[in-house]
């Protein structure tokens, strides 16, 4: 077992959940509220100095009373030490958790793709935008397991809706993401923005 | 006549106190009260690159925005190759998920292969044999020259440079012709099982390799004269797309593009796997974290890849290639044709499928991009619950802002091919 965690209970306490060990790696369970805490310390406490992010990503069990699990990777590439933490998120409930983009500028995308893939909202994140799947993707969130093989539609449904989709909205405002830099834009483009051609989503009910 | 002074200073780019790379001085003193010119400071460009344009190495989109030859933002688009490969697994037995992880980083299969059968044994406490083990470190280190191999020829193209893409591809094709002769595939090699391989290597395995061990660090130096002392080349990459360590610990950059920065940080000797601490090679370090110093890791790590095959081959020892279990390994042939009991555990495998313990587990492998993680959840059936493929190079991406940002837009070309992705396992 890591030593980190008897150092995580003595910081936090009651926030630090169960601690096991899965094939040699530690994971230890966080409460959501003091997950930025949490991993703030264990970033920037000298012994710990767990600074780098290996990965971010969220399972779901087949078991559907077992919570949402977000998984975060953690290593300290000084210590040669690695840190599993986990945060519970139930899956009918709310599924947001704070973003650690603020700590770790790697975890951009990859919370990206936990929004994308699960649905996980994570608050603080500069630009949670879908990663993956495109903007206007409205079958669901692909990895949940309710989520099933083949997609949510049906093929037909599917084929309608890709040549229903006008190309020309993937150069909207919305999707390059720019929009707060509508001010800068040169006047005849505002132009076309503001008569609305940015051409028309696909109407997804 | 208006009289004009145009300033030029050409030079090589350097870096200030920021680490932002040393603009070009063009300074045009008008002295005409009345500019001919409109005045045009201010007005940003959107251009599109991709996702069909060869210089963007796959199915990237970038969405450019542009201060006349200046990147201000770029916002890459990603997600045009996704397949579902991590959905798709947990439809699967463990041993049917190994075709899916060729496709992911196609450029080096064999490395991808390893790295999920490392996790999957990993989750059922499997050891595997000796003879396994070196034949991995042969299959992983065939996989860095030929990822790497690729990324040196493709990356001089978009540079202007094409003598060398020849000779890079020339090596990757004998590596090929080894890897074909062993797994049947060039490509779609899924050369490893849970607990072994798929196939133990043929006869003339092993004086081919040997020969490609002899031959290959003469191309290297080949590459080594045509590209490393080159004005052009240098011009074009040193100062370019620059990191710090701390940044690229900070953006969980890995691989090379770690250790360019001048992190000394290399899963083979940090966190060994298949006895790699073994093995005598160094860990390439850059100095400055420009595109050139990843130039000069990679080509490097070719060397010191070559040096590791060549002491595999020497130390690779008889025996079998797969652990002696009947519940995970097939049985012959003629065994399951002939034999009662290998008939049923070739039925209960193939139907039912091997079954990990409950429990997760995940194994970092250092593959030619970076760190390519697997992450294997299991409830106890023979499917995973979760199959999660950390990717290096969409990580690596992840950073392309930060980088170009400030550079000009070809700089922009020659930031995004030293990232090395792969769109298969950028996406997935």
């Amino acid at each position: 077992m890591n030593p980190s965690v008897d150092a995580l209970r003595a910081t936090f306490g009651n926030a630090i959940g169960r601690a096991l060990d899965s094939c040699g790696d530690t994971i230890v369970y966080v409460a959501r509220e003091q997950l930025l805490a949490v991993m703030a310390w264990l970033r920037d406490t000298p012994e710990q100095a767990y600074d780098y992010l290996v990965d971010v990503t969220a399972v779901e069990y087949r078991d559907r009373e077992r919570p949402l699990e977000l998984v975060y990777n953690l290593r300290s590439l000084a210590r040669r030490a690695d840190l599993r933490v986990k945060v519970t998120l139930d899956p009918r409930g709310d599924l947001t958790v704070d973003s650690v983009v603020p700590l770790w500028r790697g975890a951009d995308w990859l919370e990206r793709e936990a929004f994308d893939m699960f649905g996980v909202t994570f608050r603080g994140h500069p630009d949670l935008r879908r990663i993956l799947m495109w903007e206007t993707y409205a079958e669901g969130y692909p990895l949940r397991k309710d989520f099933p093989l083949r997609g949510r539609f049906s093929r037909a449904e599917q084929v309608r809706q890709a040549l229903a989709a006008n190309p020309e909205a993937h150069y909207s405002m919305e999707e390059l993401s720019i929009a707060e830099a509508y001010d800068e834009l040169p006047a005849d483009m505002k132009e076309r923005l503001r008569r609305g051609e940015r051409g028309t989503l696909p109407d997804f009910e | 006549m208006t009289k004009r002074t145009v300033e030029l200073e050409l030079a090589t780019p350097g870096l200030d106190a920021q680490g932002r790379p040393v603009r070009v001085p063009l300074a045009v003193t008008d002295t005409d009260a009345s500019p001919t010119e409109p005045h045009l400071a201010g007005e940003h460009m959107l251009i599109n690159i991709g996702p069909q344009h060869p210089a963007t190495h796959g199915v990237l989109r970038l969405v450019v925005e542009l201060d006349g030859e200046t990147v201000v933002r770029v916002i890459p688009h990603v997600g045009y190759l996704h397949s579902g490969f991590e959905k798709l697994g947990e439809y699967r037995h463990y041993n049917q998920i190994i075709p899916l992880t060729d496709r992911t980083d196609y450029l080096s299969p064999m490395a991808n292969n390893i790295g999920f059968a490392l996790a999957a044994e990993k989750l059922m406490g499997i050891e595997v044999t000796p003879r396994c083990t070196v034949l991995r470190v042969i299959a992983c280190e065939m996989s860095r020259i030929i990822s790497h191999m690729v990324w040196l020829g493709t990356t001089a193209i978009d540079l202007g440079a094409f003598t060398p893409f020849l000779w890079a591809f020339q090596q990757r094709e004998l590596i090929y012709n080894l890897q074909e002769t062993w797994t049947g595939a060039r490509l779609t090699t899924s050369v490893t099982r849970v607990g072994g391989m798929m196939a133990d290597i043929p006869d003339d395995f092993v004086p081919g390799l040997r020969a490609f061990t002899q031959q290959f660090p003469r191309t290297l130096g080949e590459i080594d004269r045509v590209l490393t002392r080159n004005s052009v080349w240098v011009g074009r990459t040193q100062g370019v797309g620059a990191l710090t360590a701390a940044e690229a610990i900070n953006y969980s950059l890995s691989g090379p593009m770690l250790r360019a920065s001048g992190v000394p940080y290399d899963l083979r000797k940090d966190q060994p796997y298949l006895n790699y601490e073994t093995y005598d090679f160094d860990v390439v370090v850059g100095e400055h974290g420009d595109v050139y110093d990843r130039y000069l890791v990679r080509l490097e790590e070719c060397s010191q890849s070559n040096r590791i095959l060549e002491q595999a081959l020497n130390r690779l020892p008889d025996g079998p290639i797969n652990v002696d279990d009947p519940r995970l390994i097939l049985p012959p042939k003629s065994r399951a044709m002939n034999d009662m009991e290998a008939m049923i555990y070739h039925f209960k495998q193939v139907m039912e499928g091997v079954k990990a313990p409950i429990g997760e587990a995940y194994v970092g492998i250092e593959n030619p991009k970076g760190e390519l993680g697997n992450y294997l959840v299991s409830d106890g059936t023979a499917k995973p619950v979760r199959w999660r493929i950390r990717p290096p190079s969409f990580i690596n991406l992840s950073a392309l802002p930060k980088m170009a940002e400030g550079h000009l837009l070809s700089d922009l070309i020659a930031i995004n091919a030293s990232v090395d992705i792969v769109m298969g396992e950028v996406d997935r």
